[in-house]
């Protein structure tokens, strides 16, 4: 028998949210570990989601409910695991909780913000915009406390926002604590990160302003985003015209990702209809390998192909430059079915930069044989323990929720057993 | 339980520098009948001070708390009394952080919106939950092959007791009739031996599944918890208990003789699922006459990716072929495999298995349309493809051509056929009749005695899948307790198929386990309320039973509708829909909103605008906005609804008999991409907003004082602005001239 019954969940990310309510609503204790302060992973920074074009917050505003409602989840954030021992059924786990240097006293108010005087770089937007080092991600943020980010904060010699809050919620004292869970059974969700797209050198190594990444435009599309939900062009603020889709932006590559990443296919044709719907007279030209829309996906590659401003053309990007007069992107690519290489500029590039699992930047804490391009081997898991999603192979929202379900049923076998 | 009331406010977040708090509790203890006594404030309520407050007076008998702070999605742990009856009303979002500090017109506002949340607490009650008698916690798997066999295991290994019921004499489906498997693991380059025949032992020696073969399910009857499930077959029948189902039954081979033009008709043209049988059996030959098939055309899309046919792509008949062209190879090594293609997908790692078979020489992929396919006159076939990469026409020769062919769920058949029959029903009883006798009715997999069906109703634009809407949540159906998974949701290959088997099993164990406490599902998996019809005023006019989403009411001999609760979802749909107003849940009823409505402010000065919201998206929505400090003019009062499905026309006629100047309904987008969470509820209550005209007409009022507003989650920086617009518009028009009665 399972000496204890709760199960934990590594990642608070939609499939991480989606294994921990789908455990609890079956009847087990839940317990979620999230090493940001927030929860909703990758799917918090998406505007839309391919196909219904519906906005993902709808979807996680229902999870966090489910978390509120149910007194079986409970949470860490800014949470990791160092460490797992024991087994199936009596699993050790060791979590530090970093600092989050604010505590539930927080009403959300903002006053810490407005009197912080530190400018960082945005990394929910991916940089393209700065924040304070007393913030919170957006205005539907879970849970909604802010955090205060040490590694730019000037600490007790500024202290502004301690002195601007009124409710007492600011501790700069605040040190690292490591707690320790029993638990019966693990769940991995710790997602994936985009690929670096610095190691691309013929599409511009990350270097050229007016190239963004696939998950760069989500931002600028998104209403809490950097320019209010506005597609403007990094460099010069600009209005767009004309964006060029660069598809396989390191996957199906053997010199980077050898495998499909799945997404980028939906997500740029998605993409390209956040630039038709805000420019009316806009043009957005897409370079693809196949276009991948399997299932009922396909209805919406007709969709977007219906668009007489939308072109799909066959063929690998050879290179990708900067006209430095006008800020513009030059892309060489040949152009298959016509036969010819074709030289075209743009307002805006968008790379279709690949999925790669988490396991690449930061060391899962269990036993786990990995592939070589970091995926998580399920076979090789230890009894008891699962991983979910993007840490075994690249795949879409709708099909992490499915995974995520199904592994559920797995951690209450585990803690039934 | 005798209510003892507490009315705490909150001073904090601005709360006390924009509204006079000493004037609010007066008017509370004027307006909402409260003793001035249980009127409490506090300038941070929810500070460990403020709460153990409140806490003092729970120990001292309070049971009825009316919370004036902020919003109820935040500090729901600190607000959070078990065994008390809440109302959170939210004066920071609404008021504090929208409003003019310190005007009248601010004031009145959070004077109404705590006397609302008073009205809510006198007129409501604690729900205990409704829990039947003589549930079985039991599944029923409707399909043997892979997916059903994969859902059995997993809910058994869970300690749930699981019937199969499969219509073939063998478990297996598809998956029993392969050859070899597409590679199910790194570095996938190698075909895997087909994993079905190790599942269907285990099945077989569960002790907890039991397996009817050659078997139907005859007819469904109950609800989750109680279904009677009659299983007929090898002449007998038997009707079992069961909590809940999982529909797993598969797929089909697009109809091949619809495909002619790719040469099918030709004894050498077959499909992928004869290549199947013809591998297993161990020769690769021509059908003809017998050769060995050595050079062997795939030809991908056969049915699907085409408007005329099937107008999605079934998955995995990319991969499908590529292992097939394995077939070929390996058993010749002069042999060649010529794939014609579109795109070819292999998301995912399967790319990597492409890749292996691409590094093959005699797999020859070919991007192209096939134009034709046909006969050499030697017994080969000529395969014409055109739109090549090499710009031009292509004709190879081939011994035997594979069609990839397309998925057809099992549950297409039986959704065309219900959905024509009501088509024809439309037309009148002659065009039913001509219907039921010149059509041939497929096989149904569950046969529910429902009032609104007997199978999972279709969903727009999803080519007969039992597919969940909804992105998020992958597994919602429209009949509670009865879940599918497989390929009647989506083209899925096996291994796909085993994973959302399991999660689907997952969604069943929940339904059991939800109903055993008399608690909802998903997506309101914590409500332990339920419609409580007072039957005695029921006229049976059966608006309920037809609009209900979930197909939760049936009628009784006599045409009485008869509550299904395990059924229910507690949208309030039933509600909303109610001319007789007799639906109510415990905190959630016509009375309980018609009364908040009736209880706001009218004055002859000022306009009044209630905004009932959807508390699913609407709701945050307008928190977000107020995150922001975005204004929303102080005429507006919100009053947050379950679902804009509940919402009941009597609220119009309250508001403006009253003396209410306008009314917004705030919903979900609905249509094909709906995104209602109870699917039809804010459809249908834009059908029944159609008909609020004539209420207003009676009333001699404008209709333009009505609107209702399909608005989503992240609509938060628009949202301010189209209240504001139409509380404008409203006040062109001018005053209700009820104000004066």
């Amino acid at each position: 028998m399972a000496e204890n019954k709760k199960v934990l969940v590594i990642g608070g990310g939609f499939s991480g949210l989606t294994a921990a309510v789908e455990t609890a609503e079956a009847g087990s204790e839940v317990i979620i570990v999230e090493k940001t302060p927030y929860f909703g992973g990758r799917v918090t920074q998406l505007n839309k989601y391919f196909p219904k074009l519906c906005p993902p917050n709808c979807g996680l505003e229902m999870n966090f409910k489910r978390i509120k409602n149910s007194s079986d989840v409970t949470f860490y954030t800014l949470a990791e695991v160092e460490k797992i021992s024991g087994q199936e059924g009596n699993f050790e786990v060791t979590v530090k909780v970093k600092p989050r240097y604010v505590n539930d006293k927080c009403v959300g108010c903002n006053a810490c913000a407005e009197a912080c005087p530190v400018e960082m770089p945005n990394e929910f937007n991916f940089g393209l915009d700065t924040t304070k080092a007393a913030y919170i991600t957006h205005n539907q943020a879970f849970p909604f406390l802010y955090a205060i980010d040490d590694r730019y904060c000037k600490g007790k010699a500024c202290a502004k926002c301690v002195a601007a809050c009124k409710y007492d919620a600011i501790d700069l004292d605040m040190k690292s604590e490591t707690i320790t869970l029993n638990v019966g059974s693990i769940i991995m969700a710790a997602g994936w990160d985009l690929y670096d797209i610095s190691k691309l050198d013929n599409l511009g190594a990350g270097k050229i302003k007016n190239v963004i990444t696939n998950m760069q435009m989500e931002r600028l599309a998104s209403p809490n985003g950097p320019t209010g939900g506005k597609i403007l062009r990094p460099s010069d603020g600009k209005e767009v015209s004309n964006i060029a889709f660069v598809q396989c932006a390191g996957s199906r590559d053997e010199n980077h990702l050898p495998y499909c990443s799945f997404i980028c296919c939906m997500a740029s044709l998605k993409q390209t209809t956040y630039l038709r719907e805000q420019y009316p007279d806009s043009k957005a030209q897409i370079f693809y390998i196949d276009i991948r829309t399997p299932g009922r996906y396909e209805q919406f590659y007709w969709k977007v192909k219906e668009d007489p401003n939308v072109t799909l053309t066959k063929g690998k990007v050879a290179r990708i430059t900067e006209d430095a007069a006008t800020g513009n992107v030059i892309v060489e690519a040949e152009d298959i079915f016509a036969g010819k290489k074709i030289k075209q500029t743009f307002d805006m590039v968008v790379l279709a930069a690949g999925m790669v699992p988490s396991t690449k930047n930061s060391k899962i804490p269990v036993d786990a044989t990995l592939t070589a391009d970091g995926f998580v081997q399920p076979a090789t898991l230890k009894k008891g323990v699962y991983a979910v999603g993007t840490l075994k192979s690249p795949v879409d929202v709708a099909k992490s929720v499915q995974d995520a379900t199904g592994v559920a049923i797995k951690s209450i076998q585990s803690v039934r057993r | 339980m005798e209510k003892k009331f507490g009315v705490y406010i909150c001073k904090g977040c601005g709360i006390g520098d924009t509204v006079d708090i000493e004037k609010l509790k007066k008017n509370t203890v004027g307006g909402a009948r409260i003793a001035a006594e249980l009127i409490k404030e506090h300038d941070i309520l929810c500070s460990p001070a403020g709460l153990e407050m409140i806490r003092n007076d729970i120990k001292e008998g309070t049971n009825t708390l009316v919370i004036g702070a902020c919003s109820p999605r935040v500090k729901y742990e600190e607000f959070d009394f078990p065994g008390t009856l809440i109302e959170r009303v939210n004066l920071r979002e609404f008021v504090s952080w929208t409003a003019e500090p310190m005007t009248d017109a601010t004031q009145t506002l959070a004077e109404d919106y705590v006397k609302m949340g008073v009205i809510k607490t006198q007129k409501g009650n604690l729900p205990e939950p409704n829990i039947l008698q003589d549930l079985s916690n039991a599944l029923v798997v409707i399909g043997g092959g892979i997916t059903g066999l994969t859902a059995a295991l997993e809910a058994a290994n869970a300690g749930y007791q699981v019937t199969i019921v499969e219509k073939e004499a063998e478990l297996g489906g598809w998956a029993a009739k392969l050859y070899k498997e597409t590679p199910r693991q790194y570095p996938f380059d190698k075909l895997d031996e087909p994993q079905v025949f190790a599942k269907i032992k285990e099945v077989e020696s569960h002790h907890n599944i039991k397996v009817y073969k050659s078997s139907i399910v005859e007819k469904t009857d109950g609800q989750p918890g109680l279904f009677d499930v009659t299983i007929s077959g090898n002449g007998a029948s038997e009707t079992i208990r069961a909590g809940a189902f999982i529909v797993a039954a598969g797929w089909k081979p697009y109809d091949a003789s619809k495909l002619t033009h790719l040469g099918y008709g030709n004894p050498n043209v077959i499909t992928s699922v004869d290549m199947e049988e013809m591998a297993k059996k161990g020769k690769i030959v021509r059908p003809s006459d017998g050769k060995e098939a050595k050079k062997v055309a795939f030809i991908q899309c056969a049915g699907s990716r085409d408007a005329n046919h099937l107008p999605y792509c079934s998955s995995f008949c990319c991969a499908t072929s590529l292992k097939q062209a394995k077939y070929v190879r390996e058993k010749s090594s002069d042999s060649v495999a010529m794939i014609f293609y579109k795109d070819i997908r292999t998301p995912g790692q399967t790319e990597l298995f492409y890749k292996s078979m691409q590094n093959d020489p005699g797999v020859l992929l070919t991007k192209g349309d096939v134009t034709g396919v046909t006969d050499a006159g030697n017994g080969n076939l000529i395969v014409e493809a055109d739109n090549t990469l090499l710009g031009e026409k292509v004709q190879v020769e081939a011994d035997l051509v594979v069609l990839a062919i397309g998925v057809v769920p099992a549950t297409r058949g039986p959704q065309e056929y219900l959905d024509g029959l009501v088509e024809a029903g439309k037309k009148g009883d002659d065009a039913k009749k001509e219907f039921i006798e010149g059509t041939e009715k497929p096989p149904f997999l569950l046969n529910l005695t429902y009032r609104q069906g007997p199978e999972l109703p279709s969903l727009e634009g999803a080519s007969g899948f039992a597919d969940s809407n909804f992105i998020c949540f992958q597994y919602e159906t429209r009949r509670t307790g009865i879940y599918t998974a497989g390929c009647v949701r989506q083209p899925m290959n096996m291994t796909e198929a085993a994973s959302d088997a399991a999660g689907a099993a997952l969604k069943a164990i929940q339904c059991v386990e939800h109903v055993a406490k008399g608690i909802a599902v998903h997506p309101r998996a914590w409500d332990t309320t339920f419609p409580d019809p007072m039957m005695i005023k029921c006229t049976s006019c059966k608006r309920c039973t037809e609009e209900c989403p979930f197909g939760a009411i049936d009628e009784d001999e006599k045409g009485t509708p008869s509550y299904r609760i395990n059924r229910c979802r507690r949208c309030g749909t039933c509600m909303g829909a109610c001319p007789e107003r007799i639906v109510s849940f415990k905190d959630f009823s016509v009375d309980i909103v018609g009364s908040q409505i009736k209880g706001v402010d009218i004055n002859e000065d000022d306009f009044r605008v209630i905004v009932l919201a959807c508390e699913n998206d609407a709701y945050p929505a307008l928190d977000s906005a107020a995150i922001k400090r975005i204004k929303i003019s102080p005429s507006v009062r919100i009053i947050p609804v379950r679902c804009l499905g509940s919402t009941n026309l009597v609220w119009v006629t309250d508001a403006f008999s009253t003396g209410i100047d306008g009314m917004i309904l705030l919903g979900c987008k609905y249509g094909e991409n709906y995104q209602c969470h109870f699917v039809k509820g804010s459809e249908l209550a834009n059908y029944r907003f159609s008909k609020v005209k004539e209420t207003l007409d009676k009333l001699q009022l404008e209709s333009d004082r009505c609107q209702l507003m399909q608005v989503s989650i992240s609509d938060y920086d628009k949202l301010p602005e189209m209240i504001n617009d139409f509380v404008a518009r409203v006040e062109e028009i001018g005053p209700n001239p009820f104000k004066e009665f």
